[in-house]
C-alpha cells in the first residue's frame, strides 16, 4: 500500500516536472513570419532614443551613448544585473542576430541560443512594440559601433539563478499582446500610449513590483523604490501631476525643468537626455497620454533617515 | 526687482557661505542649492521669453552658481550623510573623488560660459543647455528624489 502511494507520488512529480518543462518552453518568433521590410533608419533612431537602450546597455565609464558595450552594474532585490553587450560586434554583440531573433528576445524575452532572458530587459513594455519598428530598431542598432568583450554573468541568489523558472514567471506576468490602440481615443494619445508603454517602458520604473519583482497592475505608474533601494521614483499619475499642464510633462521630457525651475535627478537625467532627441510632436503624445492617467496614491515611501 | 535678485543673490553668498558652513553642513548646502535653483529661474525665464533679458541679473546668478561650486568639495563631511530635507545620495560618499570631479566640472562649465551668458540673450541661450547638463551629470548619480 505504502509502496503504491509512493509510486503514484512519484508518477505525479514526473507528471509536474514534464507539465512545468513543457509549459516553460522559451516561445520564439520564426523567421518565416516577417513580411518582406525595407528598414527605415531615421524611424529606428527614434525607437532607440525612446526605448532607452542606452541607459542600461551603454559601456560604463565613457560618455558615448552608442557604444553599447553592456556591464553595468544593476543592483536588484535578486542580486546584480550586468546587462549584455548589445554592439553590433558579429561576436559579443547582436551584429550576427536575425531580424526574428530579434524580435524575439525584444517580445519573448528568448535569447537566441533559446534560453529565458531576465526580465530586468523590460520584454513586458517591449512587448508592446510594432514589428516595423522592432526591425527598425534592430537595423538602427547595427548601424552603430561594434564593441568587442562580453559583459560579466548576472550574479543572482538561488532560485532566481535558474533560468527556467523564468518561464514560470513569464506564464503568470507576460501576456504576450502587442499594442492595443483605443479607437474611442484621439490618434495622439494612442501615440502617446504606445510611447509610454511600449518602447518607453515608463511604468517599468515608475510603479511598485511584487515580491517576484512583476509590476502590481493596480499601481501601475504610483512610483515605487529604485531596484537598489536607495531612491524613489516619483508617482506620475494624476495623484502627484494634477497641478502640471501637459507643456508641463513635455518640457521635461525636452529639457529636464520641472516646473518650480528645479531640474530632474537620478536616472530621470537618461530618460530625459534620450526624450530630448524626440519630435515635439511625440513629447506633446506621451505628454497628452501620462496626462490622461488617473489619480492613484500608490505605495508611502519609507520616512528618510534622520 | 533686479536690485531686489541682486541683493538677494549676494546675501546668500556673503551671509550663508560665512556663516554655517561647517556648523550645519546640511542646512547650509540645501540653501545654496535652493539659491541656485532661484537663479536658474530668474535666468531660464529670460531664456524662455518670459522675463526680458538682464546681464545684472544672469552676472548674479554666475557668481552665485561659482560660489556654491567653491563651497560644495567641503559641505559633505562624513558625519552630514542624512537629517532636514536632505536629498544626498549615499552614492557620494562611496565616490568622493568622482562627485568632487563633478563639482569642478560644473564649477568650470560656470565660469566658461558666464562671459557669454552676461553679453547677450544668444550667449545666455548657448550657455543655460551646458551649465544645465554640469547640473545634470551630478544630480544623476548623486541625487535622490523628492519625496
Amino acid at each position: 500500500m505504502i509502496r503504491k502511494l509512493f509510486l503514484l507520488a512519484a508518477a505525479l512529480a514526473v507528471l509536474a516536472i514534464g507539465a512545468f518543462w513543457m509549459l516553460t518552453i522559451p516561445q520564439t518568433v520564426s523567421a518565416g513570419a516577417l513580411d518582406p521590410h525595407k528598414p527605415n533608419l531615421a524611424n529606428g533612431k527614434t525607437l532607440f532614443y525612446i526605448g532607452g537602450c542606452a541607459s542600461c546597455h551603454a559601456t560604463p565609464g565613457q560618455k558615448d551613448s552608442t557604444k553599447l558595450g553592456g556591464g553595468l552594474a544593476l543592483k536588484s532585490p535578486f542580486g546584480t544585473f550586468y546587462p549584455p553587450n548589445i554592439s553590433s560586434d558579429p561576436n559579443d554583440g547582436i551584429g550576427g542576430w536575425s531580424e526574428a531573433q530579434f524580435i524575439t528576445a525584444m517580445t519573448k524575452g528568448t535569447s537566441p541560443a533559446g534560453e529565458h532572458l531576465y526580465p530586468a530587459f523590460p520584454y513586458t513594455s517591449y512587448q508592446r512594440i510594432s514589428w516595423r519598428d522592432l526591425r527598425d530598431l534592430f537595423a538602427f542598432l547595427k548601424t552603430l559601433p561594434a564593441v568587442q568583450g562580453r559583459a560579466r554573468a548576472h550574479e543572482l541568489a538561488f532560485p532566481f539563478n535558474i533560468r527556467r523558472l523564468i518561464g514560470g514567471w513569464k506564464l503568470l506576468f507576460l501576456d504576450g499582446l502587442p499594442f492595443q490602440p483605443d479607437p474611442s481615443k484621439p490618434d495622439d494619445w494612442n501615440r502617446g500610449a504606445y510611447l509610454v508603454n511600449g518602447p518607453g517602458h515608463c511604468a517599468e520604473c515608475h510603479s511598485p513590483r511584487n515580491f517576484l519583482g512583476a509590476i502590481i497592475p493596480s499601481l501601475r505608474f504610483t512610483g515605487g523604490p529604485t531596484p537598489d533601494g536607495v531612491d524613489w521614483v516619483p508617482n506620475i499619475t494624476q495623484f502627484k501631476l494634477k497641478d502640471w499642464k501637459e507643456a508641463d510633462i513635455a518640457e521635461v521630457l525636452k529639457t529636464g525643468t520641472l516646473p518650480d525651475f528645479d531640474r530632474v535627478g537620478g536616472p530621470m537625467v537618461d530618460v530625459m537626455r534620450n526624450t530630448a532627441q524626440l519630435t515635439d510632436d511625440d513629447r506633446a503624445a506621451i505628454a497628452t497620454y501620462i496626462k490622461s492617467l488617473p489619480p492613484v496614491e500608490g505605495l508611502t515611501p519609507p520616512p528618510k533617515k534622520k | 526687482m533686479n536690485i531686489r535678485t541682486t541683493l538677494t543673490a549676494l546675501a546668500v553668498v556673503l551671509g550663508v557661505g560665512a556663516a554655517a558652513a561647517q556648523s550645519d553642513p546640511v542646512k547650509t548646502r540645501e540653501d545654496l542649492m535652493k539659491a541656485n535653483n532661484n537663479n536658474a529661474k530668474a535666468v531660464v525665464q529670460m531664456v524662455k521669453g518670459q522675463k526680458p533679458f538682464d546681464a545684472k541679473v544672469v552676472e548674479a546668478a554666475f557668481t552665485q552658481w561659482a560660489d556654491t561650486a567653491k563651497q560644495l568639495p567641503s559641505l559633505f563631511p562624513d558625519n552630514a550623510k542624512t537629517g532636514g530635507d536632505n536629498r544626498a545620495s549615499p552614492k557620494i560618499w562611496e565616490n568622493k573623488k568622482d562627485f568632487e570631479a563633478k563639482i569642478a566640472a560644473f564649477a568650470k562649465s560656470v565660469a566658461d560660459n558666464r562671459a557669454k551668458a552676461v553679453e547677450s540673450l544668444d550667449g545666455l541661450k548657448a550657455a543655460i543647455p551646458v551649465v544645465g547638463k554640469a547640473c545634470d551629470d551630478c544630480h544623476k548619480p548623486y541625487r535622490l528624489s523628492k519625496r
